[in-house]
């Protein structure tokens, strides 16, 4: 943004590229002799330098990329960890460079800062230039009105008697009423002239734009500071009370409190889910999530029942519900080797495949004398291939069964390592049932229930329910966000759309009576209506001064006269 | 849930295989048009040659009188120096200001009749493929593909009610027949519902913001093009060396494509913010969380900075022309890449091509 303000105090002569390089040369071979202070300007009309943002931006966009095409932690840690895995050779390499976590890197975020920076640095000068221009008079007249990019004459008849004087008083009340701000010179000289100047609001358009990025970066900031996310599995029947204990997964900002939680609390009562059975080649494919819940503010609240979608958040004490995922829970109940029931409850179904072809794991450290484990798949439509594999050949619990291995020995529960409640480490464990075992795989179709060798218990599958996989998301930065973004798109018009134009007319009485009106316009910046606005105004000169229509062509631009007459 | 029309959507297919027929018959009366006009405008050059100088000096012998005769008055002298806002034809290259000429050119006719026809089967392609499917048709990468090339070739359409591109037709009836063609041979999908995840009125909002505004990169892109090559063949023309893009007569100088594009890529940048930000209040309902640099995001976030680089490209010195035009021209190959490769090969949250 600099630039144009710097433009002005260089002679027209620097205006070149040539010459702006040849300038640029000179002060970078000027560098020693600039001390530690003109080091310091230098480099800060070097970073807040127009050249310099376009570079940046460029260099924002390709930074950027790098991020799509690696798997990014915040995004999938266990994707990266298993994608370092998968290539030795340079893996660790992407990892040293912070490739996989691209948007919180020192490289990128070194580009951003510094082009806030710049960005800072220029909107701050021009606002103040801007600001000056604002109150300042339109710019004198020049001595060659017919340099400007738009020029043209009228002549008023001696008969008419229209002297210079009214002339450009006239002028100057039209000029007003389109919405120029107008001076007029010299009334009472022998050449009587105005400057008027409109669309002050383009500048203004252009720094509400840059300066609400600066907002939009702020919000962002703001709600990684305070804002925090989790995650939670509902089974149907299940209640989520918002405290800490009451997630699976949580995430907090920097700043996050945990008083700040607001503990609601929300009930899946029912989930269903309905697949496609009408279109060909589609069948299957899922058409509408919908999970009926209950919530409570606080928990004296009265319970309120709302309908939780996709798309469709339910917002609840400062914070926003979404409906992230969903799949099948089996209600087991296992019974250990004294014959007690050490388990009983829905097991959360991990998805895997095509039609909820599910994952499975079960640990009983409660079991007697062994603690026991089960891990397998759960099938909702069970199918088995000619060689011998298992399926899903529907979404739905057409033929709901379960398959599982069984192990016993210690899970190393109570060791205090966190564990993955979907893993199940059985390489200290003694396997009881499996498909190369004598006693082999475990498969239970509902109500039926299967024992385990060697007297170590049974196990029960007893029916399915249903889950939701729940996102809980707090950003108090977002609605800045939207506000800024929407103040940042109404800069971006007025800046692009409103043209800021100047306006110089000039007068002057023949010694025949006549009077003459010569007028030019210029424009700052892009305009590609100038020419029109040239046109315009002489209509409504020659309107007032009830003139003949003049043909424009003759008056106003060569160019459109020539192209024309091509 | 709506009713699937599968009747409906197979004639929306057949329309879309005539559109696609009649577009490639328009795209040669396109490419004759090229051929033939570059011949007839050669002899109009040599004609015009010896007169436009005399022409010139006329117009302003005219003004003489109209000045103040002071020495601040402009005389014919000061005139003939002054910048103009509008812009002068050059030699070898078509009207500046893009305004229908006078003269008469057949094929070319023939070319935009076609293309009008061509458009109007689309369009009925494209509605019954939504009555069929009772929802709006892009909802998959097969109805993005033909829903966006019906949106190119309208827009390109109404933009030559106000100004001749006829210059462009090639390029973009070519891109509309490569878009169909990918549709029905790569990407076909069957009439279906839409899956949970985009049942949402911002599919409506979003998505045709995103359509319009990639339809209108696609006309800059070609006009960038065209601009880098004219502006070559203006450079050689210069020196005096012989015009071997001859069909190039047709389009207008360099710098009026550049000024064109840079009016309609103004557009489309409001369009594309409109897009980004549309996609983020969706993401914020969808997914609870408003940016999430998923690949979809990150090339639509690069997009968006290269534009913008453009448009500040136009403001720096040294940057205009030839710079501006490849930074148009790499925008919208990243336009491409956020639909063909983001969609199909990256894995993010935006899988639903329908493959
Ligand atoms: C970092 C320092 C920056 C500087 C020095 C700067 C400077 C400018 C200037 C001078 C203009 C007006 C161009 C004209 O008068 O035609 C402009 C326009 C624009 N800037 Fe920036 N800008 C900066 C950062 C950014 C950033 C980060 C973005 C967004 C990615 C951005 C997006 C735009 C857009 C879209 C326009 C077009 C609007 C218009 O033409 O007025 N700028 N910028």
């Amino acid at each position: 943004m600099s630039e144009s303000v710097k433009a002005k105090k260089k002679s027209p002569a620097a205006e070149s590229a040539a010459e702006g390089k040849l300038e640029q040369a000179k002060s970078e071979a000027a560098l020693p002799a600039l001390g530690f202070k003109g080091m310091l300007r230098w480099a800060w009309t070097q970073l807040t330098s127009m050249r310099t943002a376009l570079f940046l931006l460029l260099l924002l966009a390709v930074g950027a990329v790098p991020g799509s095409l690696f798997p990014q932690r915040p995004a999938n840690p266990s994707v990266v960890t298993q994608y370092i895995k998968d290539n030795p050779s340079y893996g660790e390499l992407l990892d040293a460079l912070q490739l996989y976590d691209v948007y919180s890197s020192a490289w990128f975020s070194a580009i951003y800062i510094l082009l806030f920076i710049s960005l800072i640095g220029c909107v701050t000068p021009r606002a103040i230039a801007h600001y000056k221009a604002m109150k300042s008079q339109p710019p004198r007249t020049p001595k060659r009105l017919s340099r400007l990019p738009e020029y043209g004459t009228l002549e008023l008849p001696a008969d008419a008697g229209i002297p210079a004087s009214k002339a450009i008083n006239d002028a100057a009340g039209l000029l007003k009423k389109r919405g120029y701000r107008v001076e007029v010179r010299d009334v009472d000289g022998a050449l009587p002239s105005l400057g008027a100047e409109r669309g002050f609001l383009k500048e203004v358009g252009n720094l509400v734009f840059h300066t609400s990025l600066i907002g939009v970066l702020v919000s962002v900031a703001i709600g990684g500071l305070y804002g925090y996310s989790g995650q939670r599995i509902l089974v149907e029947g299940d209640t989520f009370v918002n405290t800490l204990v009451g997630y699976d997964q949580f995430t907090p900002g920097t700043n996050f409190q945990s008083s700040s939680l607001q503990p609601y609390s929300v009930q899946l009562d029912k989930f269903e889910a309905k697949f496609d059975r009408e279109s060909p080649g589609k069948a299957g494919q899922p058409i509408d999530y919908t999970a009926e819940v209950t919530t409570k503010e606080t928990p004296d609240s009265p319970a309120k029942k709302e309908t939780l979608k996709v798309n469709d958040p339910v917002s609840l004490g400062g914070t926003s519900l979404y409906l992230t995922g969903n799949g099948y829970a089996p209600m087991v109940t296992v019974r250990d080797g004294e014959g007690n029931v050490s388990f009983q409850g829905p097991v959360t179904a991990k998805v895997q495949g095509d039609n909820y072809y599910s994952s499975v794991v079960i640990k009983v450290p409660d079991a007697k004398p062994e603690q026991l484990g089960f891990v397998g798949f759960f099938l909702p439509t069970a199918f088995v291939s000619e060689d011998g594999i298992s399926f899903s050949g529907a979404p739905e619990l057409i033929n709901p069964q379960l398959s599982l291995n069984s192990f016993y020995g210690d899970l190393g529960l109570d060791k205090g390592v966190p564990q993955n409640v979907f893993e199940l480490d059985v390489k200290d464990l003694k396997q009881l049932n499996g498909r190369d075992l004598a006693a082999g795989g475990i498969t239970l179709s509902p109500g039926a229930t299967v024992d385990l060798p060697e007297g170590k218990g049974s196990i029960t599958f007893d029916g399915v329910k249903k889950y939701i996989g729940v996102d809980i998301h707090h950003n108090p930065g977002q609605l800045y966000a939207l506000i800024f973004g929407f103040l940042a798109v109404a800069g971006l018009v007025m800046s692009l759309y409103i043209n800021r134009r100047r306006v110089w007319v000039r007068t002057g009485t023949h010694a025949d009576g006549r009077t003459m009106v010569e007028y030019g316009l210029l424009a700052r910046g892009e305009d590609h209506r100038l020419a029109g606005e040239a046109a315009a105004l002489r209509e409504i000169f020659a309107r007032e001064w009830n003139l003949p229509d003049t043909d424009p062509a003759t008056t106003t631009a060569v160019s459109s006269s020539t192209s024309k007459d091509q | 849930m709506p009713v699937i029309n599968e009747t409906l959507g197979q004639y929306s297919e057949l329309f879309m295989l005539l559109a696609a027929g009649t577009y490639t018959v328009a795209f040669i009366a396109f490419a004759w048009d090229l051929a033939k006009s570059s011949k007839t405008l050669r002899a109009v050059d040599l004609k015009a040659a010896a007169s436009t100088t005399g022409e010139r000096v006329a117009v302003a012998a005219g003004r003489v009188g109209g000045g103040l005769g002071g020495p601040d008055a402009g005389g014919p002298v000061g005139r003939a120096e002054r910048p103009t806002s509008g812009l002068t034809v050059e030699g070898g290259t078509a009207a500046g200001d893009m305004k229908y000429a006078g003269e008469r050119r057949a094929p070319a006719r023939v070319a935009v009749a076609l293309t009008v026809l061509g458009v109007l089967i689309h369009g009925a392609g494209v509605v019954t493929r939504a009555f069929g499917a009772g929802r709006v048709p892009w909802g998959n990468m097969y109805e993005f593909l033909t829903t966006g090339a019906f949106v190119a070739v309208a827009v390109f359409l109404i933009v030559l009610i106000r100004r001749d591109l006829r210059f462009l037709g090639t390029f973009v009836i070519g891109l509309a027949i490569i878009m169909l063609v990918a549709a029905s041979a790569a990407f076909w999908t069957p009439v279906g519902h839409l899956v949970p995840a985009l049942q949402s009125y911002w599919l409506i909002i979003h998505v045709s913001i995103a359509v319009l505004s990639s339809a209108l990169f696609t006309l800059t892109f070609a006009m960038s093009a065209l601009q880098l090559v004219q502006s070559h063949r203006q450079k050689n023309l210069a020196a005096g060396r012989a015009d071997k893009l001859g069909f190039m007569r047709l389009v207008p100088n360099a710098l009026s494509l550049e000024n064109l594009s840079y009016r309609i890529n103004a557009i489309a940048f409001i369009g594309w913010t409109f897009t980004l930000m549309f996609g983020a209040i969706w993401a914020e309902k969808a997914w609870g969380r408003f940016w999430g640099w998923d690949p979809k995001e990150v090339w639509t976030f690069v997009i968006w900075v290269v534009y913008a680089g453009y448009l500040h490209a136009r403001a720096t010195r040294g940057w205009t022309g030839t710079r501006a035009a490849w930074l148009s021209i790499v925008g919208y190959a990243c336009v491409i890449i956020n639909f063909t490769l983001v969609n199909t090969v990256f894995n993010g949250l935006h899988s639903y091509s329908g493959l």
